[in-house]
């Protein structure tokens, strides 16, 4: 059984998926258990394997036993296993909170979004599973394909965002293909590992081609993560999708994409060739544009979730330029900003779908008071809000931490300044937020006295939707206590990789 | 130097933390239980510091390690002397301050108390874990922690103008920390191979600074990252802060947060860099200047306020810029001027703001100019805050004259004549601002007076609480021993 765990997390949401189609059928009610079992025992595969390739090291699994370089192959390693865990956590909270909004917006065929939820599941999954350049271009897919319509189930506007994004999205992954057609056409394989080999070994990676499909995997994988100038889509799409959609797809959507560009940076490509490229002199001034672009724009918002969607495009812009400083420490971050960043954008959307479902706030401005109204998820909301400020002890301080450590160690001070101007400007942000939260909107008149002390407004989120806010901002504190694990696990596996392990 | 494992530091650091709990669950509708429990956690605060005082005495340093957070860097206290002073000062005047409190939160009928002493308590917490903080990381940490939950008090009212001042407050407060500090601390974390940010004797930048340009950069980047120690340019939050009730400017703004600030350059400069790096470099005086130009200008400003908060406030700047300026001499006598500086300004500073609270509790007046004759109405106040001015002017028969005393010492043996009259100026620019008030009040003409023959005092809590601090700072001049003997022990180890 367990052998096969590095596949149960994969193919149980795949099969939960069928199984509700069927069995919602019969009954619809059934669809909420089923999802949520599915993702349970996928967590606990994903977390099994992690376990075993953080103590036994990577492991390969072959589809079906067919062997590389002809079956499609799972190279798990701690950088897999920790993506895996990643998604299948983000999923399962996800799940848990979808019920009542869910229920509430789409109503009779609420049944329906759960098959497409699990299918993105499988999809984002497989991501980070597989070794093979073409099957994850098929992976993508998957994922972009529910992603399309779990966003299109939104209010009227989310239509038109979904096929924009429909469009753009097509193109990424378009020219994504483009790229390993290319990396096939000199290489003749799509396995990874088998690619960095032919590369290194026949020193390729000078060709046009080779440098024509970097570039094409790059600005597809680019489009798909939401990078500036490539972010159109994204603040559209996720405003308008259903809460619990955006809640899914926000933290994982483009962080697996960073994943995938740090995957083909250091398993295809290779460090070193990265290194002597021009890429790292220009690429991360890209990323500073990203920022300072992301920053402004959440600055200037009102509506809650699209100030989110800009803060995520500050934050890709955080990672792609910790990615192209291109040294271990670097990716490092990079990395570990990926796992912190996926569980701040999950806890916002989570928070702010709640504060919606009991008291229809949308904008900043209806926020007065919602620290009396709903005191819990307010709790959840400031703990993440100070996260992504850089507040110790929360992930957020850890990951700039290691983030302006990169920028230090490559003598980077412009990505450095965009880092520290970007923690201002989420500070602005969010204490703008507390300030309206808790003070109400307009200051007060003169001197403020005693008030009555009714508990009218008091009125939480149920609590299928609190107690993933709860456990979420827990697990912001935790992983920026409990760092070093990750850290090691994320660095060491780095650097073996990178360390030439696959010239044996 | 002996270590020693203990749980002592956490458990006083935590005790205000876990009374948030029942202050939140008794509410305003328990107020009396609610303000029992501030004032029980206080003691039992004050009792478990209190506990340590023998051991450090004795030449222990008392250890506590959480966790590893960045490869070399623990989580960790280490309370040597100078942090027990400081813990000192802080958790006997919280329970004082948590009198007052009731006295003048009941008395102006605030809103929102629990929120007020919830947040209170957190601060308290976060103080101690700045000062037990055994490295650069844990001290980073608290003192971020600190300015978030202070913010809430220091918009307290809610009005335009209070959030306002929450606005300035944490621009400068968190714009100086994530600017300045933060970069400062990777950079010597990274260079110095990132082993380790723990405060040294020897410091640890010596290990990787011998340029002097750098060792400059990189000291005034910490020194202006705590911008809680109010040095000029980066003083203005503190006037700002002064929107607050009273009791939050008299301990957070006299005490906790501002010596807070001052606290952290002290450990900069014997912690990080070590006194030998920065005599051999000789890059103290730029501080000193810096700092000897806060102290004068701060005095000035002060003058002209009509405010009498306002006017306390860039007091305090002044004096926070006394012991910078006093630890930068890096001698043993400018040194141990600063250390006990910060305890004998707290009672001072807040003695005078419980006085400008009762003040205002009990007449509604916050400008000088109003308060003519109040000396007949509420004369317990008055000679309270007669003795808070003479200990910050650094008159005999209050505390301040005995670091004042060490400050000028410190001047004279590092021959800076500039130094010297740069505090005698400020004694007198002190003298300038608070006597008038004083004077005023007890012997201006009858028809000038603005109040009735009658003594009407504020609430009872509250003239308790400022009489026991006016006690307090004279109890400090009369017996200045235990606490100069701790500061003495501090310095020289410091030195050695």
């Amino acid at each position: 059984m367990l052998q096969h765990a590095p596949v149960i997390h994969l193919l149980a949401p795949f099969y939960a998926a069928i199984i509700i189609c069927i069995a919602g059928m019969w009954r619809k009610e059934t669809a909420y258990p089923i999802a949520v079992t599915a993702l349970s025992l996928s967590l606990l595969s994903a977390v099994a394997t992690l376990i075993k390739v953080g103590i036994a090291g990577p492991v390969i699994y072959a589809m079906g036993g067919w062997s590389a370089p002809f079956g499609i192959h799972f190279h798990i390693d701690a950088l897999s296993a920790l993506m895996a865990v990643l998604i299948q956590v983000v999923a399962l909270l996800t799940a848990i909170h979808s019920r009542h909004p869910i229920h509430s917006s789409i109503g009779e065929k609420s049944y329906l979004y759960y098959p497409l939820f699990l299918l993105f599941v499988t999809g984002v999954t497989g991501i980070c599973q597989t070794a093979d350049a073409f099957n994850l271009y098929v992976l993508i897919e998957v994922s972009a394909l529910t992603s399309y319509a779990l966003i299109a189930m939104g209010e009227k506007r989310s239509v038109h965002a979904s096929f924009n994004y429909l469009l753009v999205g097509s193109l990424g992954a378009t020219l994504y293909l483009l790229g390993v057609g290319y990396l096939y056409l000199k290489t003749g394989t799509l396995n990874m590992q088998d690619l960095n080999f032919i590369m290194t070994t026949r020193e390729l990676f000078s060709t046009p081609t080779i440098q024509v499909a970097l570039i094409l995997l790059m600005v597809g994988l680019w489009i798909k993560m939401a990078q500036f100038p490539f972010h159109g889509w994204l603040p559209n799409a996720y405003t308008w999708a259903p809460s619990p959609s955006a809640a899914l797809m926000g933290p994982l959507m483009t962080k697996v994409m960073v994943y995938v560009m740090i995957r083909f940076m250091i398993s295809v490509y290779g460090l070193d060739a990265i290194v002597d490229s021009m890429w790292t002199t220009w690429v991360p001034y890209l990323a500073i544009a990203g920022i300072v672009y992301g920053s402004l724009m959440a600055l200037s918002q009102h509506y809650l979730r699209r100030m989110v969607t800009y803060i995520i495009v500050a934050e890709i812009g955080y990672m792609v330029g910790a990615a192209w400083l291109a040294t271990e420490l670097s990716i490092t971050a990079a990395f570990y900003h990926v796992i912190s960043d996926a569980l701040m954008t999950l806890a916002l959307f989570l928070c702010i779908a709640a504060m919606r479902v009991r008291h229809d706030i949308r904008s900043i401005h209806d926020m007065e008071n919602i620290f009396k109204k709903m005191p819990i998820t307010m709790v959840a909301f400031s703990i993440v809000a100070l996260s992504l400020v850089g507040i110790p002890p929360t992930s957020g301080f850890i990951s700039k931490w290691y983030l302006i450590s990169a920028g230090i160690d490559a003598g980077h001070w412009p990505y450095i300044i965009a880092l520290l101007l970007a923690s201002f400007a989420n500070a602005v942000i969010f204490f703008r937020i507390f300030e309206i939260g808790v003070f109400g909107k307009k200051p007060a008149e003169g001197h403020h006295h005693e008030e009555s002390h009714d508990k009218k407004y008091l009125s939480e989120a149920p609590f299928s939707m609190l107690i993933p806010c709860l456990v979420i901002s827990a697990s912001i504190i935790l992983l920026g206590i409990f760092n070093q694990p990750f850290i090691e696990m994320i660095s060491t596996t780095i650097s073996s990789i990178s360390g030439g392990e696959v010239l044996q | 130097m002996e270590n020693m494992q203990s749980n002592l530091p956490l458990i006083a650091c935590l005790i205000s933390l876990g009374a948030v709990l029942p202050i939140c669950l008794f509410g305003e509708k328990r107020r009396n239980l609610r303000e029992a429990s501030t004032i029980l956690a206080g003691i039992l605060k004050l009792s478990v510091v209190c506990m340590m005082v023998p051991l450090i005495a004795g030449g222990k340093v008392l250890n506590f390690t959480f966790i590893e957070i960045v490869p070399g860097i623990e989580l960790a206290f280490k309370v040597d002397r100078f942090g027990i002073i400081f813990a000192l000062v802080a958790s006997s005047l919280w329970i004082v301050t948590s009198i007052y409190s009731i006295g003048y939160m009941r008395g102006l009928h605030e809103h929102a108390q629990t929120r007020f002493y919830a947040f209170f308590a957190v601060a308290l917490s976060t103080t101690l874990g700045v000062a037990f903080a055994g490295n650069l990381l844990t001290l980073y940490v608290f003192y971020e922690l600190l300015s978030m939950s202070t913010w809430p008090l220091v918009t307290h009212h809610q009005d335009k103008e209070a959030r306002e001042g929450g606005r300035k407050y944490l621009t400068y407060l968190l714009g100086t920390s994530v600017g300045f500090l933060l970069p400062a601390m990777i950079f010597c974390y990274l260079k110095s191979g990132g082993n380790s940010l723990d405060f040294s004797q020897n410091g640890f930048v010596s290990s990787f600074v011998n340029e002097p340009t750098v060792a400059i950069v990189l000291l005034l980047l910490f020194v202006f990252g705590f911008a809680k120690a109010g040095l000029m340019p980066f003083h203005s939050w503190l006037p700002g802060a002064m929107v607050a009730p009273t009791p939050v400017s008299a301990l957070l703004h006299a005490v906790a947060v501002v010596k807070v600030g001052v606290f952290c350059i002290i450990r900069v400069f014997t912690g990080v860099f070590g006194i030998e790096f920065l005599q051999e470099l000789d890059i103290g005086q730029i501080v000193s200047y810096i700092a000897a130009f806060t102290v004068v200008v701060s005095s000035l400003i002060a003058l002209s306020q009509d405010n009498l908060k306002r006017r306390l406030a860039f007091s305090t700047i002044g004096q926070l810029s006394y012991i910078i300026l006093g630890i930068s001499l890096l001698n043993v006598y400018g040194i141990t001027g600063s250390m006990t500086h910060i305890a004998m300004h707290a009672f001072g500073k807040i003695t005078l703001f419980f006085c400008a609270g009762a003040i205002f509790e009990a007449t509604g007046k916050k400008y000088i100019s109003e308060m003519v004759g109040i000396g007949k109405r509420m004369p317990i106040t008055m000679i309270a805050f007669f003795i808070g001015a003479m200990s910050v002017i650094g008159l005999p028969f209050a505390g301040g004259f005995w670091s004042k005393f060490y400050l000028v010492w410190g001047t004279i043996a590092n021959e800076q004549p500039v130094l010297l009259i740069t505090f005698l100026a400020s004694s007198l620019l002190n003298g300038a601002y608070f006597f008038p008030i004083v004077f005023k009040a007890f012997f201006c003409k009858p028809e000038e007076s603005l109040f009735e023959d009658k003594i009407e005092e504020a609430h009872p809590a509250a003239v308790i609480a400022l009489s026991i601090t006016a006690i307090g700072t004279v109890m400090l001049f009369i017996f200045p021993n235990p606490l100069f003997d701790l500061a003495k022990a501090a310095a020289t180890q410091f030195l050695s």
